[in-house]
């Protein structure tokens, strides 16, 4: 089973390709996935009809219970035989409605074969979650389809509307499944069912949950008052409504009450809530239907009403009204996509589909009005249709007592909307064939014979379930009988109707009904206006008014434009909400204050630092304030050493040194002075901020050690690190083994920002190595060829001799330290980081010294290209050990004797930290190839355009 | 256990000047502001890791008297990260600098945009909601009478050989 819901998505992965090959021939091919998903299930019919329902389960989640689960009992039978065949014709019948070279068309084709793909799995699934899952999915495909014309306002805003609404209601409906597994102690749908119709008692949560549940089935299947978003929806393409709109997705919601009734139907407030919303639905959408001129949504308020008939049916929990039910979807999936697709076929020969400008169709086209007229005699429950015996049954049922004393009035209700089911029936067809006095004969354009071979197959459909529907019966009634009985007399579905009220009231709704409708035919009738707006929909808009008013004023309330208010309210609420915790608490009572400094040398270092830090808020030349907060960073690694932080320590002062640079290589391209445009009354209140702050850091600080009570998690760093991580530095086996993840989100944070300077710089073209010394222009004619750095040949006025030889001779020896910093890192001091950083300041004094070319002589690669294999080689050690069987970014160890060598040791997690490595480097030769390399070049270009003119 | 007073005292220092800092509008000093806070906040995690130690290396020291190995994992994971931050902060001090020749905060034009919306979107709404109020139902259908003029020209156009 689950093999075939796979294939939808694999056809549906493939339709674009398809559709790019065979054009709209694709979706003949498309439509074998779900004809053949058609014929496994009535192959599987006998087995499921005699009561062994076919199941299959592949574990999902087992932490939390959840199994795709799927289960083809007689119930499921039914729906999914509805949704595939439905599914197959009008995926055959869209290789006719679209033209050859239709934009969008593969898209639409994934889409719509996804759609089938999700629904069938709806049908299918057996739990809960997995039900919710196809659920929302079919939301999301049925938001992408009705918006598949996206350039038209209407049909996104229906597309939207379409979205909200049964999201909103699918997510209610997942906290009532939740509460519902909760309280059955399963996620396995048959289960909970079973276990609801078992003697249980049924707690307050229960009822909660079953109203949450109905209110998913009741926005799904547009009951009022979520009715609004389906006609809406008619935006989409008409395949869309034939499938979605009316045989498959607004079947979801009666589909689910079907499947729990057995179950919850006597829960209160189960049936007076079914009940009232649908029989409301029912009239309600007769009404509207009977007020449209669009065939389409003559049909599409049609579709809400039978829906309020259908639900009604369902949610009454009686076996005859759930044979009633089961019977009427099936005739309403036929005739009602019938119908659409007709309206379809008109709708692309006629050029238009308003009732009002259609005239003599019924001659010109004989064959589509034959099926026309089949669907909506059926819907109009004329015999022999099958919409015949099923209203039969449904009057009868409740002629058995469905919904006990309140079945004599919902009855009359459901007579009243059957009267307006025949009349807007007639409208129908009156409308799309009759021809009209007064009214301009139709242009028609031939349709050819396989555009209407889908609806005629529907129509005759419906006509051969309505006389052969004895064989239909045995597939519906095991569903049915899982319901009590209500009367003793058992309702059997049958073509010839047995003389009785049932049928009275057949012949009088529609009597009635043409009664209606035959005058409602007349032109002045057809002027009329649509039923008084219906308040749903605006208040709908009304409330996503005020959500989307609401949004931009606290948008504006809290973004006021400014960076420093935002900070400063960030800033207020730390100190107010920390703050007054740690006041009023006891924990600063506890401080115990009992030493001024570890040594006299850290005495010095924060003195350093402080002094750096403060005298950086005076300094208002540029570079000297970096320079200045520089020494702070040198201080603050003289700190970390005094703690016992090698590593830390070295990365430090190894990232201060590549900060300055960077700092200036940006701060040289502005002005020399921070421009000051501060008030004094400014800086008090910035003061009136920063002073509490830093009080409170202060304090959190003191507090941090004071309030442990439990042993640090790191207390077993050390063994673990030796042990499992086969290193001596703790720190760096902490940084590529025990908590390698933390590292490789920091080489993503590291990528993004190069790659986000790199991109801020060039705005266009990111990638590209610097340029080489080829490249470079000739500015004086090269007499000394071989210089001490290749691509030093700036003008001689540039060159500062000293330094390119220091950095000739010093080259060589910081590659070496850096990857001695990288082999050794695992035991001493060392690592990627530091081994990256000296290459990084490495290449810092190659293109100090010799300027952007040099830059490239250094690293002839593209910085994206370390960046890149730097992050392939940290991913890759951890797919690797989860390939070999380990954990992921579990360490290895490798340990061999090799000749001359001897024992040689390789750990794994040596390659993480070369990914490090490249990823530092790549940093830092980004970092100069944008911020030094490239204004480089655009300073020269400027200069050099200044001097043309002159 | 308590930390020295030199590094609490330190700490409280950084972070006045680090909060004093960014609260300025040259962007420069943002940038100098995030540097200390990015120190004073290491400082900060190191100190909460525990009395000093020895350094972390196995069989260098007994176990019980190095230094907490993983604030020290943490505080040089931050380290490195600062450094591409604030590579990110100088191309945008420069890409600012190139556009509008200012090395100041400006009002953000975004925000701006949304305080405008919300002045000329209220009154719109009222219209828009007056026009639903009267006529809603027909309201959909012109919609999709506008559908049928324009299909003709849209995505999905009626059969090829229907022309």
């Amino acid at each position: 089973m689950l093999v075939l819901v796979v294939a939808h998505a694999v056809a549906a992965l493939a339709a674009p390709a398809l559709v790019r090959a065979l054009g709209r021939r694709a979706f003949g091919v498309l439509a074998l996935v779900p004809a053949a998903a058609f014929v496994w299930i009535l192959t599987q019919l006998p087995d499921v009809v005699a009561g062994t329902p076919r199941e299959e389960v592949v574990p999902w989640i087992p932490a939390l219970g959840i199994d795709i689960a799927l289960r083809l009992d007689p119930l499921a039978a039914t729906v999914s035989l509805l949704v595939t065949g439905v599914g197959a014709l009008v995926l055959l019948y869209c290789t006719r409605y679209f033209a050859a070279g239709a934009r969008g068309l593969g898209r639409f084709a994934g889409v719509l074969t996804a759609f089938a793909g999700a629904m069938l799995a709806l049908v299918w699934s057996d739990d809960v979650f997995v039900l919710y899952v196809c659920w929302e999915l079919t939301t999301v495909f049925s938001f992408l389809l009705v918006g598949q014309d996206a350039q038209k306002r209407a049909s996104r805003a229906a597309a939207v509307q379409a979205l909200v609404v049964t999201a909103a209601g699918g997510l209610t409906m997942l906290v009532g499944l939740v509460i519902l597994a909760d309280a059955a102690g399963t996620t396995r749908l048959s289960d909970l069912v079973a276990f609801f119709a078992g003697p249980a008692a049924t707690p307050a949560a229960v009822t909660a949950g079953v109203v949450c549940v109905l209110v998913g089935a009741t926005t799904k299947s547009a009951l009022v008052p979520f009715h609004f978003w389906l006609p809406s929806a008619m935006a989409a393409p008409t395949p869309v409504s034939a499938y979605l709109h009316a045989a498959a997705m607004v079947k979801a919601g009666v589909y689910l009450v079907l499947r729990l009734a057995p179950g919850l139907a006597d829960v209160e407030p189960w049936r007076p809530l079914v009940a009232a919303l649908a029989v409301t639905t029912m009239l309600l959408g007769g009404l509207q239907a009977l007020r449209q001129h669009d065939l389409k949504l003559v049909l599409a308020h049609g579709t809400v009403s039978q829906l309020g008939f259908m639900i009604l049916l369902a949610g009454a929990g009686t076996r005859d009204a759930a044979l009633a039910a089961l019977g009427l979807v099936v005739a309403h999936a036929m005739f009602k996509a019938c119908l659409f697709l007709v309206v379809g076929v008109i709708d692309r020969r006629a050029g238009t589909r308003d009732l009002r400008e259609l005239s003599g169709l019924g001659r010109r086209a004989p064959v589509l009005a034959t099926a026309g007229i089949l669907g909506a005699a059926s819907m109009a429950g004329l015999p022999p249709l099958l919409g015949f015996v099923t209203k039969e049954a449904a009057f009868e049922a409740f002629l058995h007592d469905a919904y006990g004393p309140a079945a004599v009035p919902l009855l009359v209700l459901v007579v009243l909307g059957s009267v307006l089911t025949v009349a807007y029936s007639t409208r129908f067809v009156w409308g799309a064939f009759w021809r009209k006095p007064g009214v301009e004969e139709v242009r028609w354009q031939p349709p050819g014979a396989l555009f209407p071979t889908a609806p005629v197959v529907l129509g005759v459909g419906g006509l051969v379930a309505g006389v052969g529907v004895t064989g239909l019966a045995p597939l519906l009634e095991p569903y049915a009988d899982t319901l009590p009985v209500s009367y003793p007399a058992l309702l059997e579905l049958a073509v010839v109707p047995s003389v009785g009220i049932a049928l009275g009231l057949s012949v009088l709704a529609v009597v009635l009904g043409f009664a209606l409708g035959v005058p409602a035919v007349s032109a002045r009738a057809t002027a009329r206006h649509p039923l008084a707006p219906v308040r749903a929909e605006i208040t709908w808009r009304g409330v996503v008014h005020a959500l989307e008013n609401t949004s931009l004023r606290v948008t504006a309330l809290t973004q006021r434009g400014s960076l420093s208010w935002v900070l400063s309210t960030i800033f207020a609420v730390l100190v107010i909400g920390p703050g007054l915790v740690l006041l009023v608490g006891p924990e600063l009572g506890e401080v115990r204050i009992d030493r001024l400094a570890d040594s006299p040398f850290q005495v010095l270092a924060a003195a350093i630092g402080a002094a750096c830090a403060i005298v950086a808020t005076r300094v208002r030349r540029r570079l000297g304030a970096v320079l200045v907060v520089g020494g702070l960073g040198y201080a603050t690694a003289l700190i970390f050493a005094l703690a016992g932080a090698p590593d830390v320590a070295l990365t430090q002062a190894l990232v201060e040194t590549a900060t300055l640079v960077v700092v200036v290589l940006v701060l040289r391209t502005l002005p020399r002075d921070i421009a000051d445009r501060h008030t004094p009354r400014q800086r008090g209140r910035r003061l009136l901020i920063a002073v509490p702050v830093g009080l409170l850091m202060t304090g959190l600080g003191a507090v941090a050690l004071a309030a442990r009570n439990a042993p640090a998690v790191s207390a077993a760093y050390p063994s673990q690190a030796y042990g499992f991580g086969a290193g001596a530095n703790v720190v760096n086996v902490t940084l590529v083994d025990i908590r390698a993840w933390d590292t490789m989100g920091e080489l993503s944070v590291i990528v993004a920002a190069a790659t986000g300077v790199a991109s801020l710089v060039f705005l266009h073209r990111r990638s590209g190595s610097p340029p080489r010394a080829e490249a470079q222009p000739v500015v004086t004619p090269s007499t000394r060829a071989g210089g001490w750095l290749r691509a030093a040949r700036r003008g001689d006025q540039d060159r500062v001799l000293l330094l390119e030889v220091i950095t000739r001779l010093v080259f060589p020896t910081m590659m070496v330290v850096s990857v001695y910093f990288l082999f050794a890192g695992h035991n001493a001091p060392g690592g990627g980081f530091a081994g990256g950083l000296v290459a990084g300041l490495a290449l810092v004094v190659r293109y100090v010294a010799g300027g952007r070319y040099e830059l490239g002589e250094a690293v002839p690669v593209d910085a994206g290209l370390l960046l890149g294999l730097g992050l392939l080689c940290a991913g890759g050690t951890g797919v690797g050990a989860l390939l070999l069987g380990g954990e992921v970014l579990q360490t290895a160890v490798l340990e061999a004797d090799v000749p001359i060598l001897g024992n040689v040791k390789f750990v794994t997690s040596l390659i993480f930290d070369v990914g490090v490595y490249l990823v530092v480097v790549g940093l830092v030769l980004d970092v100069l190839r944008s911020l030094g390399a490239e204004l480089d070049r655009r300073r020269l270009a400027t200069v050099s355009r200044q001097e043309v003119p002159s | 256990m308590t930390s020295p007073i030199v590094l609490l005292a330190l700490i409280g220092v950084l972070y006045t000047v680090g909060v004093y800092l960014i609260l300025e509008r040259s962007l420069t000093r943002v940038l100098l502001g995030i540097l200390v806070l990015g120190n004073a906040t290491n400082v900060l995690v190191v100190v909460a890791g525990g009395r000093a130690g020895a350094p972390p290396l196995v069989g260098g020291a007994p176990e019980a008297e190095m230094s907490d190995a993983l604030v020290q994992a943490l505080v040089l994971t931050a380290i490195v990260i600062t450094l591409g931050v604030t590579a990110f902060l100088l191309a945008l001090i420069h890409r600012t600098w190139t556009l509008e020749r200012e090395d100041h905060l400006t009002e953000d034009v975004e925000d701006r945009s949304v305080r405008r919306r919300l002045e000329i979107g209220e009154q719109e709404d009222e219209e828009e909601l007056d026009t639903t109020g009267c006529e809603n139902t027909s309201d959909t259908d012109e919609d999709d009478e506008d559908d049928e003029d324009t299909d003709e020209e849209s995505a999905l156009e009626p059969a090829g050989e229907a022309r």
